[in-house]
Protein backbone atom coordinates (compact mmCIF):
# COMPACT_ATOMS: atom_id res chain seq x y z
CA UNK A 1 0.00 0.00 0.00
CA UNK A 2 1.35 3.27 -1.46
CA UNK A 3 1.41 6.15 1.55
CA UNK A 4 -0.97 8.78 0.47
CA UNK A 5 0.48 12.31 -0.47
CA UNK A 6 -0.31 15.25 2.35
CA UNK A 7 -2.80 17.70 0.49
CA UNK A 8 -2.19 21.32 -0.31
CA UNK A 9 -4.76 23.79 0.92
CA UNK A 10 -6.85 24.72 -1.92
CA UNK A 11 -7.63 27.81 -0.81
CA UNK A 12 -3.87 29.10 -0.49
CA UNK A 13 -3.44 27.84 -3.87
CA UNK A 14 -6.20 30.15 -4.88
CA UNK A 15 -4.79 32.74 -3.45
CA UNK A 16 -1.11 32.00 -5.05
CA UNK A 17 -2.72 32.09 -8.95
CA UNK A 18 -4.61 35.06 -8.41
CA UNK A 19 -0.96 36.69 -7.43
CA UNK A 20 0.30 35.18 -10.34
CA UNK A 21 -2.61 35.64 -12.93
CA UNK A 22 -2.62 39.22 -11.99
CA UNK A 23 0.21 40.84 -13.37
CA UNK A 24 -1.33 38.83 -17.00
CA UNK A 25 -4.83 40.17 -17.18
CA UNK A 26 -5.09 43.05 -19.69
CA UNK A 27 -8.32 44.29 -21.46
CA UNK A 28 -8.22 41.50 -23.88
CA UNK A 29 -8.43 38.84 -21.61
CA UNK A 30 -11.09 36.69 -21.23
CA UNK A 31 -11.68 33.23 -18.83
CA UNK A 32 -13.22 30.19 -19.68
CA UNK A 33 -13.24 27.40 -17.11
CA UNK A 34 -14.19 24.29 -17.70
CA UNK A 35 -17.17 22.41 -15.87
CA UNK A 36 -17.52 21.09 -13.23
CA UNK A 37 -14.34 21.91 -10.89
CA UNK A 38 -13.01 24.50 -13.20
CA UNK A 39 -15.68 26.27 -13.38
CA UNK A 40 -15.71 26.68 -9.74
CA UNK A 41 -12.16 28.13 -9.95
CA UNK A 42 -12.92 30.44 -12.87
CA UNK A 43 -15.42 31.77 -11.08
CA UNK A 44 -13.36 32.60 -8.06
CA UNK A 45 -10.35 33.79 -9.79
CA UNK A 46 -12.55 35.95 -12.27
CA UNK A 47 -13.91 37.88 -9.73
CA UNK A 48 -11.18 38.45 -7.99
CA UNK A 49 -9.34 39.39 -11.28
CA UNK A 50 -11.62 42.08 -12.23
CA UNK A 51 -11.83 40.00 -15.88
CA UNK A 52 -14.65 43.01 -17.74
CA UNK A 53 -15.18 40.05 -20.42
CA UNK A 54 -18.02 38.15 -18.99
CA UNK A 55 -17.24 34.58 -17.45
CA UNK A 56 -17.46 31.62 -20.47
CA UNK A 57 -17.81 27.84 -19.56
CA UNK A 58 -17.40 24.93 -21.45
CA UNK A 59 -18.62 21.27 -21.16
CA UNK A 60 -16.58 19.16 -22.89
CA UNK A 61 -18.95 16.20 -23.15
CA UNK A 62 -19.68 16.47 -26.53
CA UNK A 63 -15.84 16.25 -27.75
CA UNK A 64 -14.33 13.12 -25.48
CA UNK A 65 -12.59 10.88 -26.99
CA UNK A 66 -13.60 8.00 -24.94
CA UNK A 67 -17.60 8.68 -26.14
CA UNK A 68 -17.80 5.84 -28.33
CA UNK A 69 -16.71 3.55 -25.48
CA UNK A 70 -18.76 5.20 -22.60
CA UNK A 71 -21.47 7.21 -24.40
CA UNK A 72 -23.55 10.43 -22.95
CA UNK A 73 -23.17 11.50 -18.89
CA UNK A 74 -26.11 11.87 -17.28
CA UNK A 75 -26.38 15.13 -17.37
CA UNK A 76 -24.29 17.87 -20.02
CA UNK A 77 -24.48 21.02 -19.27
CA UNK A 78 -24.63 23.83 -22.13
CA UNK A 79 -21.55 25.42 -23.16
CA UNK A 80 -21.79 29.07 -22.69
CA UNK A 81 -19.11 31.65 -24.13
CA UNK A 82 -20.44 35.14 -23.81
CA UNK A 83 -17.92 36.96 -25.87
CA UNK A 84 -16.41 36.71 -28.74
CA UNK A 85 -13.42 34.62 -29.17
CA UNK A 86 -11.98 35.72 -32.12
CA UNK A 87 -8.73 37.68 -31.34
CA UNK A 88 -8.81 37.23 -27.35
CA UNK A 89 -6.40 36.03 -25.00
CA UNK A 90 -7.71 33.54 -23.31
CA UNK A 91 -7.35 31.73 -19.47
CA UNK A 92 -8.61 28.27 -19.72
CA UNK A 93 -9.03 27.34 -16.34
CA UNK A 94 -9.51 23.33 -14.99
CA UNK A 95 -9.03 21.81 -11.19
CA UNK A 96 -7.09 19.07 -11.95
CA UNK A 97 -4.43 18.52 -15.11
CA UNK A 98 -3.49 14.99 -15.45
CA UNK A 99 -4.03 13.08 -18.91
CA UNK A 100 -4.62 15.73 -21.00
CA UNK A 101 -7.15 14.84 -22.56
CA UNK A 102 -9.71 17.30 -20.72
CA UNK A 103 -7.16 20.13 -22.37
CA UNK A 104 -7.32 18.84 -25.48
CA UNK A 105 -11.46 18.34 -25.86
CA UNK A 106 -11.68 21.84 -24.73
CA UNK A 107 -9.12 23.42 -26.76
CA UNK A 108 -11.28 21.67 -29.84
CA UNK A 109 -14.31 22.86 -28.82
CA UNK A 110 -12.99 26.84 -27.95
CA UNK A 111 -11.61 26.66 -31.53
CA UNK A 112 -15.12 25.80 -32.97
CA UNK A 113 -16.34 29.45 -31.73
CA UNK A 114 -13.85 31.59 -32.71
CA UNK A 115 -9.78 31.85 -33.56
CA UNK A 116 -8.92 33.01 -30.13
CA UNK A 117 -5.31 35.28 -30.23
CA UNK A 118 -3.43 33.11 -27.32
CA UNK A 119 -4.91 30.34 -24.71
CA UNK A 120 -3.04 29.64 -21.84
CA UNK A 121 -3.80 26.80 -19.16
CA UNK A 122 -4.40 27.48 -15.31
CA UNK A 123 -4.97 24.99 -12.87
CA UNK A 124 -4.94 24.32 -9.21
CA UNK A 125 -3.32 21.16 -9.07
CA UNK A 126 -1.07 19.80 -11.60
CA UNK A 127 -0.64 15.84 -11.37
CA UNK A 128 2.07 14.22 -13.77
CA UNK A 129 1.07 11.45 -16.32
CA UNK A 130 0.37 13.27 -19.50
CA UNK A 131 -0.42 11.54 -22.28
CA UNK A 132 -0.46 14.20 -24.75
CA UNK A 133 1.74 17.39 -25.25
CA UNK A 134 -0.39 19.48 -23.10
CA UNK A 135 0.94 21.75 -20.23
CA UNK A 136 -0.05 24.54 -17.55
CA UNK A 137 1.36 27.93 -18.06
CA UNK A 138 -0.19 28.23 -14.18
CA UNK A 139 -0.42 25.81 -11.60
CA UNK A 140 -1.18 26.43 -8.40
CA UNK A 141 0.71 23.43 -6.97
CA UNK A 142 2.36 19.74 -8.71
CA UNK A 143 0.90 17.00 -6.90
CA UNK A 144 2.22 13.55 -7.06
CA UNK A 145 -1.09 10.80 -6.69
CA UNK A 146 -0.42 7.09 -7.27
CA UNK A 147 -2.03 5.32 -9.64
CA UNK A 148 -5.57 4.07 -9.33
CA UNK A 149 -6.26 7.35 -7.01
CA UNK A 150 -7.92 10.59 -8.33
CA UNK A 151 -7.28 13.83 -6.96
CA UNK A 152 -10.76 15.83 -6.91
CA UNK A 153 -11.84 19.16 -6.17
CA UNK A 154 -14.86 19.72 -3.70
CA UNK A 155 -16.90 22.62 -2.78
CA UNK A 156 -18.29 22.78 0.42
CA UNK A 157 -21.67 24.59 1.30
CA UNK A 158 -19.71 28.09 2.24
CA UNK A 159 -17.87 27.39 -1.05
CA UNK A 160 -14.96 26.48 0.39
CA UNK A 161 -12.26 24.46 -1.79
CA UNK A 162 -10.51 21.40 -0.83
CA UNK A 163 -9.19 18.38 -2.64
CA UNK A 164 -10.01 15.16 -1.85
CA UNK A 165 -8.30 11.22 -3.31
CA UNK A 166 -11.36 9.09 -4.63
CA UNK A 167 -10.03 5.35 -5.70
CA UNK A 168 -10.89 5.10 -9.51
CA UNK A 169 -13.72 2.45 -10.04
CA UNK A 170 -13.63 2.96 -13.68
CA UNK A 171 -9.44 3.63 -15.09
CA UNK A 172 -10.39 2.72 -18.69
CA UNK A 173 -8.61 5.14 -20.96
CA UNK A 174 -7.86 7.61 -18.28
CA UNK A 175 -4.84 5.01 -17.34
CA UNK A 176 -1.42 6.15 -18.57
CA UNK A 177 0.29 3.74 -21.20
CA UNK A 178 1.91 1.12 -19.91
CA UNK A 179 0.51 0.95 -16.00
CA UNK A 180 -0.65 -2.47 -15.33
CA UNK B 1 -43.18 -11.58 -23.94
CA UNK B 2 -40.69 -10.31 -26.22
CA UNK B 3 -37.84 -7.64 -24.48
CA UNK B 4 -38.42 -4.09 -25.40
CA UNK B 5 -36.68 -3.93 -29.10
CA UNK B 6 -35.85 -0.19 -28.29
CA UNK B 7 -33.66 -0.95 -25.03
CA UNK B 8 -30.26 -3.01 -25.09
CA UNK B 9 -29.32 -5.18 -22.76
CA UNK B 10 -28.35 -2.44 -20.06
CA UNK B 11 -31.45 -0.50 -20.28
CA UNK B 12 -29.99 1.96 -22.51
CA UNK B 13 -31.54 3.16 -25.65
CA UNK B 14 -30.76 0.89 -28.49
CA UNK B 15 -33.72 1.93 -31.32
CA UNK B 16 -36.15 4.75 -30.86
CA UNK B 17 -39.12 3.09 -32.79
CA UNK B 18 -42.08 4.36 -30.98
CA UNK B 19 -42.37 6.29 -27.46
CA UNK B 20 -44.58 3.31 -26.12
CA UNK B 21 -42.15 1.67 -23.94
CA UNK B 22 -39.53 4.41 -23.49
CA UNK B 23 -39.17 4.68 -19.60
CA UNK B 24 -39.53 8.13 -18.56
CA UNK B 25 -35.88 8.43 -17.19
CA UNK B 26 -34.53 7.72 -21.40
CA UNK B 27 -37.54 10.08 -22.37
CA UNK B 28 -35.29 13.33 -19.71
CA UNK B 29 -32.26 12.36 -20.82
CA UNK B 30 -33.31 12.99 -24.54
CA UNK B 31 -34.72 16.23 -23.49
CA UNK B 32 -31.78 17.26 -21.38
CA UNK B 33 -29.56 16.34 -24.06
CA UNK B 34 -31.31 18.52 -26.75
CA UNK B 35 -31.14 21.40 -24.43
CA UNK B 36 -27.15 21.47 -24.71
CA UNK B 37 -27.38 20.68 -28.35
CA UNK B 38 -29.71 23.49 -29.14
CA UNK B 39 -26.53 26.42 -28.40
CA UNK B 40 -24.63 24.72 -30.99
CA UNK B 41 -26.29 25.76 -33.67
CA UNK B 42 -25.94 29.72 -32.72
CA UNK B 43 -22.43 28.93 -32.80
CA UNK B 44 -19.64 29.58 -35.50
CA UNK B 45 -18.44 26.48 -36.34
CA UNK B 46 -21.94 24.48 -35.85
CA UNK B 47 -21.02 21.29 -35.21
CA UNK B 48 -19.55 18.78 -32.74
CA UNK B 49 -17.45 15.76 -33.19
CA UNK B 50 -19.63 13.36 -32.01
CA UNK B 51 -20.68 11.21 -34.54
CA UNK B 52 -17.12 11.72 -36.63
CA UNK B 53 -16.40 8.88 -38.88
CA UNK B 54 -20.08 7.35 -38.47
CA UNK B 55 -22.82 7.19 -41.77
CA UNK B 56 -26.15 7.70 -40.71
CA UNK B 57 -28.75 6.36 -44.06
CA UNK B 58 -31.74 8.63 -44.41
CA UNK B 59 -34.29 5.53 -45.34
CA UNK B 60 -37.09 7.62 -46.92
CA UNK B 61 -39.96 4.89 -48.20
CA UNK B 62 -42.26 8.19 -48.20
CA UNK B 63 -41.98 11.10 -49.26
CA UNK B 64 -41.15 14.02 -46.50
CA UNK B 65 -38.51 16.34 -47.64
CA UNK B 66 -38.86 18.76 -44.24
CA UNK B 67 -38.15 15.25 -41.72
CA UNK B 68 -35.83 14.06 -43.62
CA UNK B 69 -34.35 17.75 -44.02
CA UNK B 70 -33.88 18.32 -40.04
CA UNK B 71 -32.67 14.69 -39.80
CA UNK B 72 -30.09 15.05 -42.11
CA UNK B 73 -29.16 18.51 -40.45
CA UNK B 74 -29.15 16.98 -37.10
CA UNK B 75 -26.88 14.07 -38.06
CA UNK B 76 -23.97 16.94 -40.08
CA UNK B 77 -24.21 18.86 -37.08
CA UNK B 78 -22.60 15.58 -35.05
CA UNK B 79 -20.37 15.06 -38.13
CA UNK B 80 -21.84 12.07 -39.69
CA UNK B 81 -22.05 11.54 -42.95
CA UNK B 82 -25.39 11.46 -44.29
CA UNK B 83 -26.62 9.18 -46.68
CA UNK B 84 -30.06 10.29 -48.48
CA UNK B 85 -31.84 7.35 -49.92
CA UNK B 86 -35.58 7.50 -51.72
CA UNK B 87 -36.41 4.20 -51.82
CA UNK B 88 -39.55 4.48 -53.37
CA UNK B 89 -37.63 5.40 -56.88
CA UNK B 90 -34.90 3.34 -56.59
CA UNK B 91 -34.28 -0.24 -55.61
CA UNK B 92 -37.39 -1.43 -54.27
CA UNK B 93 -39.21 -0.30 -57.28
CA UNK B 94 -37.31 -2.68 -58.98
CA UNK B 95 -38.80 -5.30 -56.49
CA UNK B 96 -35.75 -6.03 -53.99
CA UNK B 97 -37.79 -6.62 -50.92
CA UNK B 98 -37.16 -3.98 -47.81
CA UNK B 99 -34.68 -6.53 -45.52
CA UNK B 100 -32.95 -7.16 -48.84
CA UNK B 101 -32.64 -3.58 -49.06
CA UNK B 102 -31.01 -3.24 -45.36
CA UNK B 103 -28.89 -5.99 -46.11
CA UNK B 104 -27.14 -3.57 -48.76
CA UNK B 105 -26.67 -0.82 -46.92
CA UNK B 106 -25.32 -2.51 -43.97
CA UNK B 107 -22.51 -4.26 -46.17
CA UNK B 108 -21.80 -0.54 -46.76
CA UNK B 109 -21.11 -0.01 -43.88
CA UNK B 110 -23.95 1.40 -42.18
CA UNK B 111 -24.33 2.73 -38.62
CA UNK B 112 -27.20 4.20 -38.25
CA UNK B 113 -30.73 3.95 -40.01
CA UNK B 114 -33.79 6.34 -40.03
CA UNK B 115 -36.46 5.12 -41.29
CA UNK B 116 -39.60 6.69 -42.75
CA UNK B 117 -42.15 4.16 -44.12
CA UNK B 118 -46.04 4.28 -44.82
CA UNK B 119 -45.90 1.22 -43.15
CA UNK B 120 -47.03 1.03 -40.11
CA UNK B 121 -44.16 -1.39 -38.21
CA UNK B 122 -41.58 -1.01 -41.14
CA UNK B 123 -38.92 0.18 -38.64
CA UNK B 124 -39.33 -2.36 -36.19
CA UNK B 125 -39.12 -5.37 -38.72
CA UNK B 126 -35.75 -3.46 -39.70
CA UNK B 127 -34.76 -3.35 -35.54
CA UNK B 128 -35.20 -6.62 -35.24
CA UNK B 129 -33.42 -7.35 -38.37
CA UNK B 130 -29.99 -5.50 -38.23
CA UNK B 131 -26.83 -6.46 -36.27
CA UNK B 132 -26.08 -5.08 -32.92
CA UNK B 133 -23.88 -2.27 -33.93
CA UNK B 134 -26.78 -0.58 -36.04
CA UNK B 135 -29.29 1.65 -34.63
CA UNK B 136 -32.64 2.58 -35.99
CA UNK B 137 -34.65 5.46 -35.61
CA UNK B 138 -38.19 5.66 -37.01
CA UNK B 139 -38.66 8.92 -38.73
CA UNK B 140 -42.58 8.07 -38.89
CA UNK B 141 -44.43 4.91 -40.31
CA UNK B 142 -47.64 4.69 -41.07
CA UNK B 143 -50.49 5.84 -38.17
CA UNK B 144 -48.15 4.25 -35.77
CA UNK B 145 -45.68 6.70 -34.58
CA UNK B 146 -43.24 9.39 -34.90
CA UNK B 147 -41.49 9.33 -31.89
CA UNK B 148 -39.23 12.43 -32.61
CA UNK B 149 -42.09 14.61 -33.41
CA UNK B 150 -43.57 13.85 -30.08
CA UNK B 151 -40.39 14.52 -28.24
CA UNK B 152 -39.76 17.77 -30.04
CA UNK B 153 -42.96 18.32 -29.07
CA UNK B 154 -42.77 17.92 -25.12
CA UNK B 155 -38.97 19.46 -26.10
CA UNK B 156 -41.20 22.79 -27.02
CA UNK B 157 -43.99 22.46 -24.13
CA UNK B 158 -40.86 21.92 -21.47
CA UNK B 159 -39.18 24.91 -23.01
CA UNK B 160 -42.32 27.34 -22.27
CA UNK B 161 -44.08 25.67 -19.93
CA UNK B 162 -41.07 24.25 -17.99
CA UNK B 163 -43.61 21.56 -15.86
CA UNK B 164 -46.27 19.33 -17.00
CA UNK B 165 -48.12 18.20 -13.74
CA UNK B 166 -50.37 21.08 -14.21
CA UNK B 167 -51.12 21.56 -17.49
CA UNK B 168 -54.04 21.51 -20.56
CA UNK B 169 -53.30 20.22 -23.40
CA UNK B 170 -55.33 19.92 -26.32
CA UNK B 171 -54.65 18.37 -29.84
CA UNK B 172 -56.84 19.74 -32.66
CA UNK B 173 -57.91 18.15 -36.25
CA UNK B 174 -57.31 14.76 -37.80
CA UNK B 175 -56.14 12.43 -34.52
CA UNK B 176 -57.04 9.21 -37.12
CA UNK B 177 -54.86 9.53 -39.67
CA UNK B 178 -51.90 11.38 -37.15
CA UNK B 179 -49.23 9.14 -35.97
CA UNK B 180 -47.78 12.48 -34.94
CA UNK B 181 -50.79 12.79 -32.39
CA UNK B 182 -50.17 9.22 -30.90
CA UNK B 183 -46.69 9.66 -29.95
CA UNK B 184 -47.60 13.27 -29.02
CA UNK B 185 -49.95 11.62 -26.29
CA UNK B 186 -47.64 9.23 -25.06
CA UNK B 187 -45.08 11.79 -24.21
CA UNK B 188 -47.55 13.58 -22.48
CA UNK B 189 -48.61 11.02 -20.37
CA UNK B 190 -45.02 9.67 -20.02
CA UNK B 191 -44.10 13.63 -18.55
CA UNK B 192 -47.26 12.99 -16.52
CA UNK B 193 -49.91 15.88 -18.08
CA UNK B 194 -52.67 15.50 -16.09
CA UNK B 195 -55.40 17.18 -18.59
CA UNK B 196 -54.83 15.86 -22.18
CA UNK B 197 -57.79 16.57 -24.65
CA UNK B 198 -58.60 15.76 -28.26
CA UNK B 199 -60.69 17.58 -30.31
CA UNK B 200 -62.05 16.80 -33.93
CA UNK B 201 -65.11 15.59 -35.51
CA UNK B 202 -66.22 11.93 -34.69
CA UNK B 203 -65.01 10.46 -38.31
CA UNK B 204 -61.36 11.66 -37.49
CA UNK B 205 -61.03 10.31 -34.37
CA UNK B 206 -59.72 6.54 -34.13
CA UNK B 207 -62.13 4.05 -32.17
CA UNK B 208 -61.68 3.62 -28.34
CA UNK B 209 -59.42 6.96 -28.49
CA UNK B 210 -60.60 7.20 -25.02
CA UNK B 211 -58.37 4.43 -23.59
CA UNK B 212 -55.27 6.57 -24.65
CA UNK B 213 -55.71 8.40 -21.61
CA UNK B 214 -57.52 11.29 -23.19
CA UNK B 215 -60.75 13.42 -23.11
CA UNK B 216 -62.34 13.40 -26.24
CA UNK B 217 -64.60 16.69 -27.30
CA UNK B 218 -66.03 17.08 -30.59
CA UNK B 219 -66.95 21.15 -29.70
CA UNK B 220 -63.64 23.05 -29.95
CA UNK B 221 -65.22 26.10 -27.95
CA UNK B 222 -65.29 23.57 -24.97
CA UNK B 223 -62.21 21.89 -25.79
CA UNK B 224 -60.33 24.27 -25.80
CA UNK B 225 -61.80 26.45 -22.39
CA UNK B 226 -58.49 27.23 -20.00
CA UNK B 227 -56.11 24.90 -21.85
CA UNK B 228 -52.08 25.95 -21.64
CA UNK B 229 -51.03 24.81 -25.02
CA UNK B 230 -53.01 23.93 -28.57
CA UNK B 231 -51.61 21.79 -30.65
CA UNK B 232 -52.96 21.51 -34.64
CA UNK B 233 -53.00 18.87 -36.41
CA UNK B 234 -52.02 19.16 -40.37
CA UNK B 235 -55.22 18.09 -42.50
CA UNK B 236 -54.16 16.19 -45.01
CA UNK B 237 -55.35 17.26 -48.77
CA UNK B 238 -56.42 13.72 -49.79
CA UNK B 239 -58.37 13.43 -46.40
CA UNK B 240 -60.67 16.31 -47.45
CA UNK B 241 -62.23 14.89 -50.63
CA UNK B 242 -63.51 11.19 -49.04
CA UNK B 243 -66.35 10.55 -47.33
CA UNK B 244 -64.99 11.62 -43.71
CA UNK B 245 -65.35 15.83 -44.26
CA UNK B 246 -67.97 17.75 -45.93
CA UNK B 247 -64.64 20.47 -47.51
CA UNK B 248 -61.88 22.25 -46.61
CA UNK B 249 -64.07 25.10 -45.57
CA UNK B 250 -66.70 23.56 -43.75
CA UNK B 251 -63.66 22.49 -41.78
CA UNK B 252 -62.39 25.88 -41.00
CA UNK B 253 -65.30 26.99 -39.69
CA UNK B 254 -66.19 24.20 -37.42
CA UNK B 255 -62.30 23.47 -36.32
CA UNK B 256 -59.87 25.94 -37.57
CA UNK B 257 -58.02 27.96 -35.22
CA UNK B 258 -59.30 31.27 -34.98
CA UNK B 259 -58.19 34.42 -32.59
CA UNK B 260 -61.34 34.57 -31.12
CA UNK B 261 -61.06 30.21 -30.22
CA UNK B 262 -57.84 31.53 -29.00
CA UNK B 263 -59.43 33.23 -26.50
CA UNK B 264 -61.09 30.70 -24.73
CA UNK B 265 -57.59 29.18 -24.06
CA UNK B 266 -55.13 30.78 -21.48
CA UNK B 267 -54.05 34.01 -21.62
CA UNK B 268 -50.26 32.66 -21.62
CA UNK B 269 -51.39 29.57 -24.18
CA UNK B 270 -49.00 28.54 -27.21
CA UNK B 271 -49.73 27.13 -30.21
CA UNK B 272 -47.83 24.52 -32.02
CA UNK B 273 -48.08 22.64 -35.30
CA UNK B 274 -46.21 20.20 -36.61
CA UNK B 275 -45.58 21.09 -40.07
CA UNK B 276 -46.78 21.98 -42.68
CA UNK B 277 -49.98 24.25 -42.21
CA UNK B 278 -52.32 24.87 -44.39
CA UNK B 279 -53.57 28.34 -43.59
CA UNK B 280 -57.49 28.75 -44.17
CA UNK B 281 -57.91 24.90 -42.95
CA UNK B 282 -56.66 24.00 -39.56
CA UNK B 283 -55.61 27.63 -38.45
CA UNK B 284 -55.82 31.18 -39.64
CA UNK B 285 -52.90 33.17 -40.94
CA UNK B 286 -53.35 35.76 -37.94
CA UNK B 287 -53.47 32.99 -35.36
CA UNK B 288 -50.16 31.39 -37.05
CA UNK B 289 -48.06 34.71 -37.20
CA UNK B 290 -49.51 35.77 -33.93
CA UNK B 291 -47.01 35.75 -30.81
CA UNK B 292 -48.60 32.97 -29.12
CA UNK B 293 -47.71 30.57 -32.33
CA UNK B 294 -44.60 29.14 -31.28
CA UNK B 295 -44.39 26.64 -34.41
CA UNK B 296 -40.79 28.04 -35.97
CA UNK B 297 -38.92 27.48 -32.45
CA UNK B 298 -40.54 23.77 -32.97
CA UNK B 299 -38.80 23.45 -35.85
CA UNK B 300 -35.28 24.76 -34.31
CA UNK B 301 -35.69 22.02 -31.39
CA UNK B 302 -36.70 19.55 -33.35
CA UNK B 303 -32.95 20.02 -34.83
CA UNK B 304 -31.42 19.57 -31.45
CA UNK B 305 -33.81 16.69 -30.27
CA UNK B 306 -33.07 14.83 -33.55
CA UNK B 307 -29.43 15.70 -32.49
CA UNK B 308 -29.97 14.16 -29.07
CA UNK B 309 -31.43 10.52 -30.01
CA UNK B 310 -28.54 10.27 -32.74
CA UNK B 311 -26.10 11.00 -29.78
CA UNK B 312 -27.51 9.00 -26.86
CA UNK B 313 -28.25 5.96 -29.43
CA UNK B 314 -24.31 6.21 -30.70
CA UNK B 315 -23.13 6.65 -27.15
CA UNK B 316 -24.52 3.24 -26.64
CA UNK B 317 -24.93 3.16 -22.93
Amino acid sequence: MPTLPVLPDAEQLVDQLVEQLRPRVHANTAMVGIVTGGAWLAERLHKRLAISAPLGLIDISFYRDDYSSSGLKASVKPSHIPFDVNGRDLLLVDDVLYTGRTTRAALNELFDYGRPRSVQLVVLADRDERQLPIAAQFAGAVIQVPLGQSLELHRDAQGRFEFALQARIDVGNSQPAGAP
Amino acid sequence: MQANPQLNKRGGLQHLLSIDGLPRDIVLHILDTASSFVGISEREVKKVPLLRGKSVFNLFFENSTRTRTTFEIAAKRLSADVINLNVDTSSTAKGESLLDTIDNLAAMNADMFVVRHAQSGAPHLIARHVQSHIHVVNAGDGRHAHPTQGLLDAYTIRHYKHDFSHLAVAIVGDVLHSRVARSLIGVLRTMGTPDIRVIAPQTLLPAGVEQLGVTVFNDIAQGLRDVDVIVMLRLQNERMRGPLLPSAQEFFKTYGLTDERLALARPDAIVMHPGPMNRGVEIDSPVADGGHAVILPQVTFGIAVRMAVMAILAGGV
